[in-house]
């Protein structure tokens, strides 16, 4: 029998939590995040082949139309069931980014077109912004000096 | 009115509840207890333009149900105790500006329900006011992108989770002798264990719903049985046996009559994680089904949990606990029963 007091109790309690299904989480996510770069694939096939596309150019478009499937995905509300089926195999593509930036343009709807949706736009998705600049910086600092040294 | 033991009043003058009324959305009229709602909406919106003037809606469908059953005019009424999870209590305010009737806004997370219930029973007994409404909502889109995410946002949430109900209930108190008795309300304190998962609210409020209960029988020197019912607010599939365990180590065994609301609202296949929370998960169980329960005689005397997890985005993000608070109301069968 476990005994509550407040010290043990974080402990005390996990007792009671079911436990999050790691393994099928992952298939999951694997599987979900797998077709949607498999859904990118044909869609670059699409612009190489019927487009004219070079296979270096056609990424512009095919993560353009990618953007633009998520965000309808989430206007029609699917998205948010993907994502909670899929879990990081819809989060980490950049579908995912897209959902993020959409989900919250419709929340803030309400607040008007300057103060809700672009003020909040990049509510969810701006650290990924601050933090994708960031790192950018980083290693393109650490690549010059390693190019100007060797 | 009196003070009994450390934090219970009992209405001695009897306090009555004269009509209720609710409104839910679409998940819970499609749940176990949709016959005993007044009003569903089959969709989120509530025919609003938004999810804040839904919500409004609900509260005031709920509160002309109420109004109505009793045949009663809003202009009679004293007092409006209301409450909701939003920012500055807007709904609450909002309703009320609509309504006319003089108003105190009341915050206890989830547990503001009873907590409406038993300020107004006091305020009833006490003749500051002949008749009062207490009125509490929540509604899941206000409430999901208040305290975490956009609604079409595809973050995935753990089973600990709960799905936050979407309605209003509204509880017309006066002196006026009727079949629902308000007998007595204990007040909780705030008890925080550390718990800091948000989406873990279960877990937060079970340690609030234990003091809040064990103190409740203490004052009123009673066992579990004197108790038809001893139901919870939204305490949910992981909170519920936290409560009876932890009861269970302090001599009570409350597992042959505890309901949690959160339970009774949704059919376990309905898409809500451990179950449902909220403002309205107690108070339209409670205006509902537990009413009825008590008019038509199978429950003599219940005990309603209210349970509210205090949680503010702002201060999980500063790494605090969430703290939890339970307020207890007991409902019995009136003198005058049809």
């Amino acid at each position: 029998m476990s005994d509550f007091n407040s010290k043990e109790y974080k402990k005390t309690s996990q007792g009671y939590q079911p436990k999050p299904a790691y393994f099928i989480n992952a298939l999951k996510a694997f599987i979900v995040g797998g077709l949607i770069c498999v859904l990118g694939e044909l869609i670059s096939e699409m612009y190489i082949h019927w487009f004219g596309f070079k296979e270096k150019n056609a990424g512009d478009p095919t993560v353009a139309t990618l953007i633009l499937l998520s965000a309808l995905a989430t206007g029609f509300g699917v998205y948010d069931r993907l994502g909670q089926f899929a879990g990081a195999g819809s989060a980490v593509p950049v579908t995912g980014f897209a959902n993020s930036i959409t989900s919250a343009a419709l929340e803030h709807k309400s607040e008007g077109l300057v103060l809700g949706v672009a003020t909040n736009l990049f509510k969810l998705a701006g650290s990924v912004i601050v933090f994708g600049v960031v790192a950018a910086y980083v290693l393109g600092v650490i690549r010059f000096t390693w190019q100007a040294l060797f | 009115m009196t003070k009994t033991g450390k934090q219970t009043w009992s209405f001695n003058k009897s306090v009555y509840i004269q009509s209720t009324g609710t409104a839910v959305g679409p998940l819970e009229g499609q749940g176990p207890l949709k016959d005993t709602f007044d009003k569903v909406y089959n969709e989120l919106h509530c025919n609003e333009d938004n999810w804040e003037l839904a919500e409004r809606r609900l509260m005031l469908d709920a509160v002309y149900q109420c109004l109505q059953k009793a045949g009663v005019d809003k202009s009679n009424i004293d007092l409006f105790l209301a409450g909701d999870l939003l920012n500055q209590n807007v709904t609450g305010n909002y309703v009320a500006r609509q309504l006319g009737i003089p108003l105190i806004g009341m915050f206890g997370a989830c547990s503001t329900s009873m907590e409406t219930l038993a300020t107004g029973a006091a305020l009833i007994e006490s003749g500051y006011a002949k008749q009062a409404i207490a009125a509490v909502s929540s509604h899941n889109a206000t409430a999901e992108r208040q305290f975490r995410y956009p609604t079409e946002y595809g973050g995935q949430k753990p089973n600990t989770a709960t799905y936050t109900v979407t309605g209003s209930g509204a509880a017309l108190l006066s002196s006026n002798p009727s079949p629902v008795k308000v007998e007595a309300a204990t007040i909780g304190k705030v008890v925080d264990y550390g718990i800091t998962d948000a989406f873990d609210m279960g877990s937060a409020m079970a340690p609030a719903a234990r003091d809040t209960i064990k103190t409740h029988l203490e004052d009123m020197g009673r066992v579990p049985t004197d108790y038809d019912l001893i139901v919870t607010g939204d305490l949910s599939s992981v909170g519920t046996p936290i409560l009876k365990d932890m009861l269970k180590d302090d001599g009570y065994h409350i597992a042959e009559v505890h309901k949690d609301c959160g339970l009774l609202i949704y059919h376990s296949e309905q898409p809500v994680f451990s179950g449902g929370s909220g403002c309205a998960c107690s108070a339209v169980v409670t205006y509902g089904k537990l009413i009825n329960g008590i008019k038509d005689g199978t429950y003599k005397r219940i005990l309603v949990v209210a349970t509210g997890a205090l949680m503010s985005p702002t201060m999980i993000q500063q790494k605090e606990s969430i703290p939890g608070i339970a307020h207890a109301v007991v409902l019995a069968k009136g003198e005058e029963s049809e």
